[in-house]
């Protein structure tokens, strides 16, 4: 594709409007999923003192994560300087993001007072985690912003590579940060250890390929256009050495927690007798998410696209029970605040495994906030000129 | 004549009332209310309890924290905010059973300040640990990060406050070791004053930098620990007879 031009997307007023009306429902009724939960108080979900993040933080975190990734297109081109992916650049900056920001509104509105964000963009904690968080989310928005305009506008394109390389630094760290917010947490035992920000990179780095390709697909399919083969196969070769590096750091996590013999209970825990989160662990984490994936990417060799939809379809529903194995699992195994004793009785469930049933409101602001994404990305590439076509 | 010199009467009055005498009230407010005063590092507010002086079925420390600072309640325990609360545990090594009080242990290297992006949660000089209820976001990283599980996040709309602890949906919460209480000059915790009240004795509050503070001696006479040891937080709240 070195001969090409951008346009913007061509569909037919009707299904432009049918989508856009759609996705505007769900994310009208995510507002109002966060209204009601705001006005009645946190009572209302399936949170509670024990499991103080619950459903909306697995769409907030899972779209973080996405963000990051999705931007591999870009970085494959501007910092490794992939010829073949330099017309889809500004389509994968675009959908980062998009993704940033529907994950960033999410945690913005599961906040117990979202009226102080105003606090929260100007009174910082230099010490927490949290608050660098804040500076790379809206670093990484302004960087985006700028690579984008970069890559569209002719006057400037002479400064996209430099961005582009400067954005694939930041993701990385980005996505270190992510993942440090849980592996900074001493007192929890599922949590405590720096190779979560690894883990949260290669998991960033195989959900978003994943994003992208469903997307691109799903943009093809509306512009009557065909992926070129070979972004197929290359996008292939890139989900294979993804899903190899997960398993590779799955592995390293659990392999480090079960080494530590204080840790083997709540390891025991999520890997053996933890009901619903063992197997959220082996059926979506393991299995769905990365072994039939691998398998099923391996063996078939013939109608890459279509085998290729149905692994990314596959990786996404596994990233999100990993995504709340992590979050959900790691909460739910209760702390350990008397390692030579056992609690026998206490009114705060100090000893019991926390149970956590999410409600059709952290659902709806989920869904809310994703469709934010997929709406900002439909107005920008049918009034932008974002989609490559072969001139 | 006579108009002048009322008129200058008044306006000498209006100006010593509206100068004068605030001036000195004020100097004697300051006086009696510590609380005007900067709270200061001289102090190091702590806590010992004696587990075996703390009796299995007996709640008054729990009681006298939920009157002082208004925590009433919706009868749903999960959500429900609960500045202490009593556990029973038992030793694995030895069996021995034991009942004790828990809440926010006050830590020298606080995690939940650490986290906190607002810097919402903060120690004080004296070591008081505690959430400022204007900045808190409600956004619970203190409560992934606290070891001991001592914080709650208020989950329905409030009502019914003490005037004496604000409080307010959305924040996060927990036992600030009565500091509305130590700063306006007392030296006992609603738990303490329950515990001693109730006759166990359990719980003693004091300045652990005042070496013949009964805090100190409690703590000189029974070697007590403190909970998760390895984690190096240095808590203010110390146990003896685990």
């Amino acid at each position: 594709m070195s001969d090409y031009t951008l346009n913007k997307l061509k569909t037919p007023r009707i299904l432009y409007w049918g989508i856009f009306l759609f996705l505007g429902f769900l994310i009208l009724l995510g507002l109002a999923s966060s209204a009601y939960m705001e006005h009645e108080g946190h009572y209302v979900t399936g949170m509670n003192n024990q499991i103080v993040w619950g459903l909306p933080h697995i769409f907030a975190v899972t779209l973080i994560v996405i963000a990051s990734g999705v931007l591999n297109i870009a970085s494959m081109s501007s910092a490794f300087n992939k010829k073949l992916y330099k017309p889809l650049a500004p389509l994968s900056a675009l959908f980062a993001i998009a993704f940033l920001i529907a994950g960033l509104i999410i945690l913005v509105l599961d906040l117990g007072r979202p009226d102080r964000l105003i606090v929260a963009m100007t009174t910082y904690n230099f010490k927490s985690i949290f608050a660098w968080n804040i500076f790379l989310y809206s670093g990484f928005f302004v960087i985006l912003a700028i690579y984008i305009w970069s890559m569209l506008d002719f006057n400037v394109s002479r400064f996209s590579s430099l961005i582009g390389k400067i954005a694939f630094g930041w993701r990385i760290i980005l996505t270190t940060g992510t993942g440090s917010i849980f592996g900074f947490l001493v007192a929890r035992e599922a949590y405590s250890t720096a190779v979560l920000a690894p883990l949260f990179i290669v998991m960033s780095l195989l959900y978003g390929t994943a994003v992208f390709y469903l997307l691109l697909r799903v943009i093809s399919k509306l512009q009557s256009i065909d992926i070129p083969p070979e972004i197929t196969t290359s996008i292939r070769r890139l989900m294979i050495i993804f899903l190899l590096a997960n398993i590779y750091f799955l592995i390293l996590y659990h392999i480090t927690n079960l080494y530590i013999s204080k840790q083997i209970a709540v390891e025991s825990f999520i890997l053996l007798n933890g009901g619903g989160y063992t197997t959220m662990f082996w059926l979506g984490q393991v299995g769905l998410g990365l072994v039939v994936p691998l398998s099923y990417e391996m063996t078939n060799g013939e109608n890459r696209g279509f085998a290729l939809t149905i692994t990314s379809i596959m990786v996404l529903v596994g990233g999100f029970f990993a995504v709340a194995v992590i979050i959900i699992g790691g909460q739910a195994f209760p702390l350990n605040i008397f390692p030579d004793h056992i609690i026998l009785e206490s009114s705060f469930y100090d000893s019991v495994i926390h149970s956590y049933t999410p409600s059709i409101f952290e659902f709806g602001l989920g869904i809310g906030g994703t469709s934010l994404a997929l709406i900002i990305i439909l107005i920008l590439i049918t009034n932008l000129k974002f989609i490559p076509s072969k001139k | 004549m006579n108009n002048r010199r009322n008129f200058l009467v008044k306006s000498a009055s209006a100006l010593t009332m509206t100068f004068i005498v605030p001036s000195l009230l004020s100097s004697n407010v300051q006086a009696k209310k510590p609380l005007d005063q900067k709270v200061s590092n001289k102090q190091s507010w702590g806590m010992h309890i004696d587990v075996d002086k703390c009796v299995d079925g007996c709640t008054a420390c729990v009681d006298a924290c939920n009157e002082e600072n208004g925590l009433t309640g919706f009868g749903r325990p999960e959500t429900d905010s609960q500045w202490i609360r009593k556990v029973k545990i038992k030793d694995k090594t030895t069996d021995k059973i034991t009942t004790m009080p828990m809440m926010c242990q006050h830590c020298e290297n606080p995690p939940c300040c650490d986290v906190c992006p607002t810097g919402a949660s903060f120690k004080r000089v004296d070591g008081i640990v505690m959430v400022n209820q204007h900045t808190c976001i409600g956004c619970r990283y203190c409560m992934m990060a606290c070891p001991f599980k001592a914080r709650s996040f208020v989950h329905e709309t409030l009502t019914t406050q003490n005037t004496n602890a604000p409080r307010g949906k959305g924040c996060v919460e927990s036992c600030n070791l009565c500091v509305n209480k130590i700063d306006h000059g007392s030296k006992t915790t609603a738990c303490e004053d329950a515990c001693i009240k109730s006759g166990h004795n359990a719980i003693t509050f004091g300045d652990l930098k005042d070496s013949n503070s009964k805090v100190r001696l409690a703590i000189d006479s029974n070697s007590p620990r403190r909970l998760r040891n390895d984690l190096n937080l240095n808590q203010k709240v110390f146990y003896s007879n685990i």
